[in-house]
């Protein structure tokens, strides 16, 4: 079980990102050793997995290429999705991998150099696999929000400098 | 040229307003002297509003307001604080809580009626009691008490000519909040001394370690309160102007003659975003109670730690910081901060003169703006350590 405090902060470091110490604790309104023991027990759980950036490649024209590629498979007599799953997450383009409810089972997604580098992950590496029995891929056009950021101009503080 | 309005001619502007000037002009200013949430309405409640004006919901309403809305109030009002009202005859959505205290003084107030104004305060209140022909009677919140209310304070202020008090809690600009347990100290003053109150509960979702309690449900308060409050606030809607009054029908009565002569109704379309921030309440308003209770954790310690003594605010968005030891008076040290370090604070006399030796800082701004501003204010604060300063050369 975790406590209301702990749970505050969890939710404000999946918002915000990386925080020092001191201010998550000022923002908590506890200690700085309060936080580091909450911060330490959920790496040890297992709940805690990280700190990524969340970069706009879009404005640099780095043209790489996403592709969502809707997967249709044969699960596995006692382990289900699971085992081709991981066959498929262990290829690093690889960026998430989801079971799905609906119309197909997983959904991958990769990031790669080319459209050709995506073709040949599909026709080389995904179809090839047993229990993989159809494939439908999707390219990304653009972002325009991922992760709850708008990827299009913020709107700047529409305050005035000063009021009542 | 015959001359205008004796009493409007010698009103003083809004003592803000200078620095609202001042601040303008200037770039790379870091500004907490924003009396607003720095969150945009929630994309529901607006595209609410947009859809009405799609429907073609472009007619008056009511005088009183929707229908609807009055209903969704009336029940927000016993959901949340458990104070009871009937929307056909104890509601009328007003343009903004100001609004809101205009038509509730219009209604009360004979010429000389006397109305014990809690200070600080905000800056419409006095302004507006006396355009309804009340006399201003300010009572002081003690700084050593928090800024809470004391009940001997306000007894000693009663006169005959005594109508009416006026309170709010939690606090526009010391961010003060009182319990059930105080408001009813100062209940019972109404009581005895037969008052009206307008209770000015625009900050009552802003409340974070004391659950909130409206002051119509203290005992005998609801046939003499009027419950004052809107949407700006708690649900990011200040440039919508959307408020409401709930108070017995006796005075609603009188007070719905005054909105219908001067504003007919509130804006259509604006309420029907209000209906939707009422309804949609639970997605929107426990997260940024949340966000702002981070925040001022934050800021009061950080404005303690830069050597600005601040009381801990139980509710609102405001800090409001003693700057006595600096030897300034409230508006030299706001106009120093700012063109010295480009920090906006608003001095604390522009909410009357217990203000005076206090200056009050919004940190309803993000969390980095809040932190560029205790850089800047350290650094600020920096030339009042001289004792300090000269004992550490010493060594």
């Amino acid at each position: 079980m975790y406590t209301s405090k702990e749970l505050e902060l969890l939710e404000l470091l999946e918002e915000k990102g990386y925080l020092e110490t001191k201010l998550l604790a000022n923002l908590l309104a506890t200690d700085e050793a309060t936080v580091e023991a909450m911060l330490e027990k959920f790496k040890a759980d297992g709940i805690l997995l990280g700190f990524r950036a969340m970069v706009n490649w879009q404005k640099i024209n780095r043209h790489d290429v996403t592709a969502f590629i809707d997967v249709k498979v044969t699960p596995k007599r006692g382990r289900g999705f699971d085992e081709v799953a991981e066959r498929i997450y262990r290829f690093p383009e690889v960026t998430a991998l989801y079971l799905m409810s609906g119309a197909y089972d997983l959904q991958v997604v990769i990031r790669a150099h080319s459209l050709q580098d995506v073709a040949s992950f599909v026709s080389d590496k995904l179809s090839p696999l047993d229990s993989v029995v159809s494939t439908t891929t999707h390219f990304k056009l653009k972002t325009y929000k991922h992760d709850g950021i708008l990827f299009t101009p913020q709107v700047e503080d529409k305050r005035l400098n000063i009021t009542p | 040229m015959k001359s205008l309005s004796q009493q409007v001619v010698s009103m003083k502007p809004s003592g803000i307003r200078r620095f609202f000037d001042l601040a303008q002009t200037m770039e790379n200013v870091v500004s907490l002297g924003v009396g607003e949430p720095d969150f945009i309405t929630p994309w529901n409640v607006r595209e609410a509003s947009y859809a009405a004006l799609e429907q073609g919901y472009t007619a008056y309403s009511a005088n009183a307001g929707l229908l609807e809305l009055r209903q969704e109030i009336a029940s927000y009002m016993t959901d949340r604080f458990g104070a009871t009202y009937d929307p056909t005859t104890e509601l009328i959505v007003t343009t903004g809580a100001s609004q809101a205290l205009d038509i509730a003084f219009r209604a009360l107030l004979n010429p000389g009626d006397e109305v014990i104004v809690v200070e600080p305060a905000f800056v419409s209140y006095g302004p507006l009691i006396e355009l309804a022909g009340g006399t201003v009677v300010p009572v002081a919140c003690r700084p050593e008490n928090g800024f809470r209310l004391n009940r001997e304070d306000v007894e000693a202020a009663i006169t005959e000519r005594t109508k009416a008090m006026l309170l709010c809690f939690p606090s526009n600009p010391t961010g003060a909040t009182m319990t059930g347990e105080e408001l009813t100290e100062i209940a019972e003053l109404a009581t005895k001394h037969d008052l009206w109150v307008v209770s000015d509960e625009i900050y009552a979702e802003l409340s974070y370690d004391e659950p909130f309690t409206s002051f119509a449900t203290l005992h005998d308060m609801r046939e003499r309160t009027i419950v004052v409050n809107g949407f700006s606030k708690a649900f990011a809607m200040t440039g919508w102007r959307l408020g409401f009054t709930c108070a017995p029908e006796v005075v609603t009565r009188e007070m719905l003659k005054v909105h219908q002569y001067g504003m007919m109704c509130a804006p259509t379309l604006v309420q029907f975003g209000g209906l939707e921030a009422l309804r949609s309440r639970d997605q929107h308003v426990p997260k940024m109670v949340k966000s702002y209770r981070q925040r001022r954790n934050y800021f009061i310690q950080a404005l303690n730690d830069a050597g600005l003594p601040t009381h801990v605010p139980g509710g609102a968005f405001y800090a409001f910081p003693s700057i006595r030891h600096t030897g300034l008076t409230s508006e030299e040290f706001a106009e120093r901060l700012l063109l010295e370090e480009r920090v906006a604070v608003v001095p604390g006399n522009a909410f009357g003169a217990s203000g005076e030796g206090f200056v009050r800082a919004s940190y309803a701004t993000s969390v980095e703006q809040l932190q560029e501003a205790i850089r800047r204010i350290d650094r600020f604060m920096k030339q009042f350590e001289v004792t300090t300063t000269m004992t550490d050369s010493q060594r």
